[in-house]
């Protein structure tokens, strides 16, 4: 019997750019069978966050700024070209122009195929975050011996 | 991305259902059929319908 394909991806960055690249490869891998496991660290965190917009979540002060930066996927920069927040927007309008899928539609590519999301723990804690701040899709908190672990025998990919 | 959301459609609709997808020329039209095939499901035809534009018809 053959083994199933497994793919990982370190969704470390935050930027609009990176993760439209790490649900790209995540749906299309996950729509031919692979098994894929995203684990979101750091800025990627951004990406699963339930309260999307910017607001001032967290304990103190400075995740309170951190909340407000970061303000999830409608408002993620681009890794260049960014132009104070013009970038994304002239980006969605180019991807629309040529058909092809937004974040947002790719992230709910990704919950419907079944792709497995996890949190690093070490992020959530600095950033002031819980797993109640995240999306419900999200499988488990990890760390990184659990997330080695699990992506043993597949690919591994940090974006 | 083509193939993507040919997969989600295909996994709402039940067994003997079909679905036509409308798709371009060049790596949809490849990928698709192919893929379809790959995951078990089947292919009854693919069509040229105007332009670049093609239909595939799945069975569940």
């Amino acid at each position: 019997m053959a083994e199933k394909k497994k793919l990982s991806i370190i969704a470390f960055s935050g930027d609009f750019d990176k993760l439209t690249a790490v649900f790209t490869l995540g749906t299309g891998a996950a729509a031919v069978g692979y098994e894929v496991n995203i684990f979101f660290t750091f800025w990627g965190l951004d990406a699963i966050k339930k309260k999307q917009g910017r607001s001032f979540t967290g304990g103190n002060w400075l995740t309170k700024i951190f909340g407000f930066m970061m303000g999830g996927l409608k408002v993620t920069p681009t890794s260049r070209f960014n132009f104070l927040g013009a970038g994304p927007k002239i980006f969605r309008y180019l991807m629309k122009k040529n058909n092809v899928a937004t974040l947002e539609e790719l992230v709910e590519a990704a919950k419907v195929l079944g792709i497995n999301m996890y949190a690093c723990e070490m992020a959530m804690h600095v950033l002031g975050l819980t797993k109640d701040d995240f999306i419900p899709e999200v499988k488990d908190v990890l760390g990184v011996a659990s997330f080695l672990n699990l992506s043993d025998g597949g690919q591994t990919l940090f974006i | 991305m083509t193939f993507v959301k040919t997969k989600i459609e295909l996994s709402k609709l039940n067994d003997g259902d079909i679905l036509e997808v409308l798709l371009a020329e060049g790596e949809p039209l490849e990928n698709v059929p192919r893929n379809a095939k790959e995951q078990g499901y089947n292919v009854l035809s693919v069509e040229h319908v105007e332009g670049t534009t093609h239909r595939v018809t799945i069975k569940k």
